[in-house]
């Protein structure tokens, strides 16, 4: 029984292995191939020396993004992108949140109703009318102290941003945290003479870090992953996000030491934020699972 | 990743019938007001950014509509849907988009749960194992497509790996551009991403068994295989629903792959639906045929996740 059950536990161990080799082995390797020359490059890949660094190693692809394509402005962008749209739909979802669960208001549950409704419907659905539905709207210009009324979103930040803020998961993740605070806190703050959006501020938003980090993940990962919407409605060099950026590089026929580089820089980062909040990511990311 | 699956039903109202702040008309108009006023940035943007676009699209489906026209669209009836219909690549895209559907859905949700057994064994190093897995799934799709278009080239990856272990004997393809390889490969890679999320998730259905139930089994002497036909897949039915319909919700998606990796060659063998429509309304700058093929994909992915809403339901 008991060397039964140690050789399968040994068994489980030697799958596991060959199985984390097939899942690292292609980020590892385009981590280490990101600073070797090409040349480097092909004639270890036969052999394990493709994920270890060794033979001609520098930081000369790194240099060489930078020298080819605005590299930096793309990370701004993209980084300016994630940031506001994740602060953004914090607070605008988690305020929806607070309204359709602690205060009785007419119309509260048809209108969380609609917002649940709107979960089935993927993007992709209405993506392309979406296209030409921006394209018509209009937008305030400030230019020195004048206003100036613009029609048409598409090449700006805001097209970017704008339609990704409210979402409907993110206010059913807040929505059920919120019910899970005791309404009495909210008697209590009252009576310090506490209105309902100072009960929203400083009573149920500070007692809420768990939802506010989920959503902040799930918000910030489509966004600076976005390929399919940026592809369509940003043109200029000066707004690409990172991801448009790596496409459009690719396509300069560049080394693949290069691309490798760029891939790195823009992934690498994501992927230390995942290991430093590990528990965070994969909690967030199996809520949206847990409530089938 | 898409979390576009509907939660089935909402959190218990908080809010008890009697703890009604006994209050005068005003304060319930005053709360009226300021619930209204806090929830409404969050309407007016999904109803600008979600609900006008998702009518648009059936609007727009039978007029005329350019991307960039000087004319206002004009209605011309089911004109998109007959030229669709008549449309070869059109049929091209729903048969690759299906072989994409029929290949990935059990194979990646059958091997998330395998990786999901072995993580949830009591052996050292799970929450290792967990992070190796789960890192695709955070990387970029775009990254991950470029990455493994290195791997599949002809001097790339996969194919010195393929000589190193048969001494030279075997030599691979062109993987992405050879119609009868591009599509698998694809396939291979999408799984290859996307496995980490789908075991999180069995993950978390597996923890929802009681373990009484495993020790009671083991008194019984039951092997592993009755152990899990018996235990482990009756308790997962409600994570099989959705782990099912997110999966090919997603395998109807794809998009940014094909994008990426092969322009929906070699010969038209990895074309899909929402590419076609990419393809057609930025592009060819054409709304209203890509309004015709987005609605299509939106009646597919209600068909089939209906029918699998259906048929999991039907097996209680």
């Amino acid at each position: 029984m008991t060397t039964s059950t140690a050789r399968r536990g040994r068994l489980i161990q030697v799958a596991r292995s060959a199985l984390v080799i097939f899942f690292a082995f292609p980020l590892l390797f385009m981590f280490v191939a990101s600073f070797k020359p090409d040349a480097q490059i092909f004639a270890d890949l036969g052999s394990i020396k493709a994920i270890l660094p060794v033979g001609d190693v520098s930081l000369e692809n790194y240099r060489g993004v930078f020298d080819r394509v605005p590299a930096a402005r793309f990370l701004v962008n993209s980084v300016l992108v994630s940031a506001v749209t994740v602060v953004l739909g914090i607070l605008i979802n988690s305020m929806a949140a607070f309204a359709l669960s602690r205060m009785r208001w007419r119309g509260r549950r048809v209108v969380l109703a609609a917002i649940i409704a709107t979960l089935i419907v993927p993007f992709e659905t209405f993506a392309l009318p979406l296209v030409w539905w921006v394209n018509k709207l209009p937008w305030l210009e400030i230019h020195g102290f004048q206003l100036r009324l613009t029609e048409g979103w598409l090449d700006t930040y805001q097209v970017q941003i704008l339609p990704f803020v409210a979402n409907a998961f993110s206010i059913y993740l807040f929505y059920q945290y919120f019910t899970s605070i005791p309404v009495e806190l909210d008697e209590a703050a009252r009576m310090d003479g506490a209105g309902w959006f100072g009960i929203y501020r400083r009573v149920v938003m500070p007692l809420s870090g768990p939802a506010i980090a989920t959503v902040a993940i799930l918000t910030f990962l489509p966004a600076w992953n976005s390929y399919l919407w940026p592809l369509m409605v940003v043109q200029s060099e000066e707004l690409r996000p990172v991801m448009i950026g790596i496409q459009y590089f690719f396509q300069l026929n560049v080394s693949w030491g290069q691309i490798m580089a760029y891939a790195s820089m823009i992934t690498v980062p994501v992927l230390v934020l995942f290991v430093a909040f590990q528990r965070a990511f994969i909690g967030s990311i199996a809520s949206a699972g847990v409530k089938g | 990743m898409s979390t576009t699956t509907a939660p089935e039903q909402v959190a218990e109202d908080v809010l008890p019938r009697q703890h009604r702040r006994g209050g005068t008309r005003t304060a319930r108009t005053h709360e009226t007001l300021i619930g209204a006023a806090m929830a409404s940035p969050a309407v007016i943007l999904l109803i600008v950014f979600f609900l006008v676009p998702v009518l648009l699209a059936f609007g727009l489906a039978f007029t005329n509509a350019r991307l960039i026209s000087p004319r206002p669209p004009h209605f011309v009836g089911a004109d998109n849907f007959i030229r669709l219909f008549g449309d070869s690549l059109f049929w091209a895209s729903l048969r690759n988009t299906a072989y994409f559907a029929v290949v990935v859905v059990p194979v990646q949700a059958g091997l998330a749960l395998v990786l999901a057994l072995l993580a949830n064994a009591k052996v050292r190093g799970t929450n290792f194992f967990r992070t190796v897995y789960f890192a695709p799934v955070v990387t970029s799709m775009v990254v991950i497509s470029l990455l493994w278009r290195f791997i599949y080239q002809p001097d790339g990856l996969l194919n010195k790996i393929i000589e190193a272990v048969s001494f030279g004997q075997w030599h691979g393809t062109d993987w992405l551009n050879n119609p009868s390889t591009a599509m698998p490969a694809i396939m291979f890679m999408s799984i290859w991403q996307a496995v980490g999320f789908h075991m999180i998730i069995w993950l978390a259905g597996l923890q929802t068994i009681s373990r009484d139930l495993y020790e009671a089994a083991a008194l019984d002497g039951a092997s592993t295989w009755k152990t899990f036909t018996h235990i482990t897949w009756p308790g997962l039915r409600a994570t099989r629903t959705f782990i099912l319909i997110t999966i090919t919700i997603a395998a109807l998606s794809l998009f940014t792959q094909i994008s990426v990796m092969t322009q929906g060659g070699p010969l038209d063998s990895t074309t899909t639906v929402v590419f076609m429509a990419v393809r057609s309304g930025y592009e060819q700058q054409s709304t209203s045929y890509a309004a015709a093929v987005s609605l299509v994909f939106f009646v597919l992915v209600l068909a089939v996740s209906g029918v699998q809403r259906f048929l999991t339901r039907e097996q209680d």
